[in-house]
C-alpha cells in the first residue's frame, strides 16, 4: 500500500470541482487526483499513491522504476486483482460462491508476469 | 556478491557496494524505516552483501503491521453489518483480527470492497446512498494525505453516509520511542523516501542533533538502498549526525505544501497505539473537530470488543528491531501467510513476510555473526519499558 509508483499523465480533466488526471502506469492506466500536484501537466510524470500525485519525478527516473517494478512484479500487486491476491495467499476458494455479480475480471496486462517467489 | 547481477545496474552497485566496505573501520547499526525498503533488502540480499560489519536492523514502517488488533476488530464489525459498504486497500485482506478477517467477513456475506484510492469509496457513496460507506483509513504520512483530501470531498459534497475509520500514523513520533528505548541499538536510520515527499525534511534535523544519530532520507530501489546505506556509513565513520536526502529526485525539502495544508486542515495530532509496541505520545492522526462527524468511530457504537492477541506472536519485538523474523519460534511452522499470527506475516510491507518469501530456503545461510549480532539480550526490553511510550 505504501509502495508509490511513477505514471505519466495522459490527459487531464475536472470532477466534482476537483482536477484529475488520466496517469499511465507501464499499461495499466488509472484515474488520479492532482490536487496535490495542481501545475503538473500533460506528458509529465509523477509519483502517485492510492490515486494521487504526490510529487514530480523526472522522465528517466521514472521509466527506470517502471521497468524494474515490473520486472519485479510488483505493478502485478500493485494493480493485479486484490482479491485473487488474498485468496491466493490463505489458500481460499475465489470468486465466492454467493457473489456471482462481484466475479473479478482478468487482470490488467502488464509488461512482466508476476515472479514466482513462493517457496 | 552473488546476487549483485541482478541489480538494475550493476557496475554501480558494485561501485556503491566497494566504497562502503572501503569505508568501514567498525561495527554500525542503521535502521531502514520503511517496510517497502525492508522488502528490497531482503528481496536483493542487500544485508548479505553489505561488510560484516554493517547491522541493517527493520523498523516499524508498515502501516498494515503497526495497525493495533482493537482497530482491527472494529473495521471487522462494522464491515459485518448488513447496511454497511466497507471499504478498504487490498493489503487489509489478510490482517487477523480476533479470530478472523476481512476476507472471512466478505466470504461469509459482507459487503467488503477493495478499492485502488479513497476517491473509489467515496463514489461508491454517492452511488449507494442507502448504505453506510466506510473507509479503512491507515497508513502513514504518504497515504494520510488522500485520505485528508477524500474527507474534505465528502464534507464539500455533502456526502452523509461516507465516514472514515481512522487509524493513521506518524514516523518521527516512532524514531523518538525508538532512540528513547533503553534496547535502542539504533545508530542511523534510512528515512522512509515517500513519506519525506509528502512531508519534507523538516521534522529531521532537530531528531538527528539531539540524538546526535545521522538521518538519510532514501528511496525504496536496491540501488537507493545502497547509496543510503553509503551515505550513513560515510558520516558514522566522520563522527557527523546529519539530514541527508539521498532521494532528491523524489523528495524536495519543503515536501509537497499542498498536501501539509490539507493535513493541517482534516487532522489533529493525537496519541496512538502501535500493534505490539504500545501507545506512542503524539504518534497519529485524528480527525478534526470540523471532520469529526466523518470519523466511523463516532458514527458507529463499537464497543464490547475483546481483542486477543496470539500468545506466540513476537511481531512487536520484530517491529522495534529487537528479534529477526526467523529467530521467532513460530516463523514457518505455527505462522505463515496462509495462517499467520500477526500482521507482518501477511502485509506487502511485513519483514516476517519480507523472509518467508525471499529467505525461506536460506535460513542456514544468514551469517552467524549478524544472527548472533541481533538476537535479543537479557538487557533488551519492548518499547513499553520506555519512559516516553
Amino acid at each position: 500500500m505504501c509502495l508509490a509508483v511513477p505514471g505519466r499523465v495522459l490527459d487531464i480533466g475536472e470532477k466534482d470541482g476537483t482536477r484529475m488526471a488520466t496517469v499511465d502506469f507501464g499499461g495499466v492506466q488509472k484515474e488520479v487526483c492532482l490536487e496535490y500536484l495542481p501545475d503538473l501537466q500533460v506528458g509529465e510524470y509523477a509519483i502517485v499513491h492510492v490515486g494521487f500525485a504526490l510529487q514530480r519525478l523526472d522522465e528517466e527516473s521514472a521509466k527506470q522504476t517502471l521497468e524494474l517494478f515490473a520486472q519485479l512484479g510488483m505493478l502485478q500487486e500493485e494493480f493485479g486483482d486484490p482479491w485473487e491476491q488474498a485468496a491466493a495467499a490463505g489458500g481460499d476458494p475465489w470468486p465466492f460462491a454467493h457473489d456471482p455479480d462481484l466475479e473479478p475480471g482478468p487482470a490488467p496486462a502488464l509488461a512482466a508476469p508476476q515472479e514466482e517467489v513462493q517457496p | 556478491m552473488k546476487y549483485i547481477e541482478e541489480f538494475q545496474d550493476p557496475a554501480l552497485a558494485r561501485r556503491l557496494l566497494d566504497d562502503i566496505h572501503a569505508t568501514v573501520t567498525r561495527p554500525w547499526a542503521l535502521m531502514e524505516v520503511c517496510g517497502g525498503q525492508t522488502h528490497t533488502i531482503i528481496r536483493h540480499g542487500i544485508d548479505q552483501l553489505l561488510p560484516e560489519q554493517v547491522e541493517l536492523i527493520h523498523g516499524p514502517g508498515c502501516p498494515v503491521c503497526v495497525t493495533p488488533l482493537e482497530v482491527i476488530d472494529k473495521a471487522l464489525e462494522i464491515a459485518s453489518r448488513p447496511d454497511v459498504i466497507f471499504c478498504s486497500f487490498g493489503d487489509m485482506l489478510r490482517v487477523p483480527g480476533t479470530g478472523r478477517d476481512l476476507f472471512q467477513v466478505r466470504s461469509e456475506g459482507g459487503d467488503v470492497r477493495v478499492v485502488y484510492s479513497p476517491l473509489d469509496a467515496l463514489r461508491i457513496a454517492q452511488e449507494n446512498p442507502k448504505h453506510q460507506v466506510v473507509f479503512f483509513g491507515i497508513g502513514f504520512e504518504t497515504t494520510a494525505p488522500p485520505n485528508a483530501m477524500t474527507v474534505h470531498q465528502a464534507k464539500k459534497l455533502d456526502i452523509p453516509n461516507f465516514s472514515l475509520l481512522v487509524s493513521h500514523v506518524r514516523v518521527p513520533p516512532a524514531i523518538e520511542a525508538i532512540m528513547q528505548s533503553p534496547s535502542c541499538r539504533v545508530q542511523g536510520f534510512l528515512a522512509a523516501g515517500h513519506v519525506c515527499s509528502v512531508m519534507g525534511v523538516r521534522e529531521y534535523p532537530e531528531l538527528a542533533a539531539r540524538h546526535r544519530v545521522p538521518i538519510v532520507v532514501t528511496g525504496f530501489e536496491p540501488l537507493d538502498i545502497l547509496e543510503g546505506v553509503r551515505r550513513a556509513v560515510r558520516q558514522l565513520e566522520r563522527g557527523e549526525h546529519t539530514v541527508d536526502n539521498a532521494y532528491a529526485r523524489a523528495v524536495r525539502p519543503e515536501g509537497n505544501p499542498a498536501a501539509l495544508a490539507m493535513l493541517e486542515d482534516v487532522f489533529e495530532v493525537t496519541d496512538r497505539a502501535w500493534r505490539g509496541i504500545g501507545v506512542i505520545p503524539d504518534s497519529g492522526w485524528r480527525l478534526s473537530e470540523r471532520y469529526r462527524d466523518f470519523d466511523a468511530e463516532h458514527r458507529f457504537s463499537v464497543t464490547g470488543i475483546n481483542t486477543r492477541e496470539p500468545a506466540e506472536c513476537r511481531s512487536g519485538e520484530v517491529l522495534q528491531g529487537l528479534l529477526k523474523p526467523h529467530e521467532c519460534e513460530a516463523f514457518g511452522t505455527l505462522c505463515t501467510p496462509r495462517s499467520p499470527l500477526g500482521a507482518t506475516m501477511v502485509s506487502s510491507e511485513g519483514a516476517c513476510a519480507a523472509y518467508y518469501l525471499y529467505r525461506r530456503l536460506e535460513l542456514g545461510t544468514v551469517p552467524a555473526a549478524k544472527t548472533a549480532a541481533t538476537a535479543p539480550t537479557a538487557a533488551s526490553a519492548p518499547l513499553e519499558a520506555s519512559p516516553v511510550v
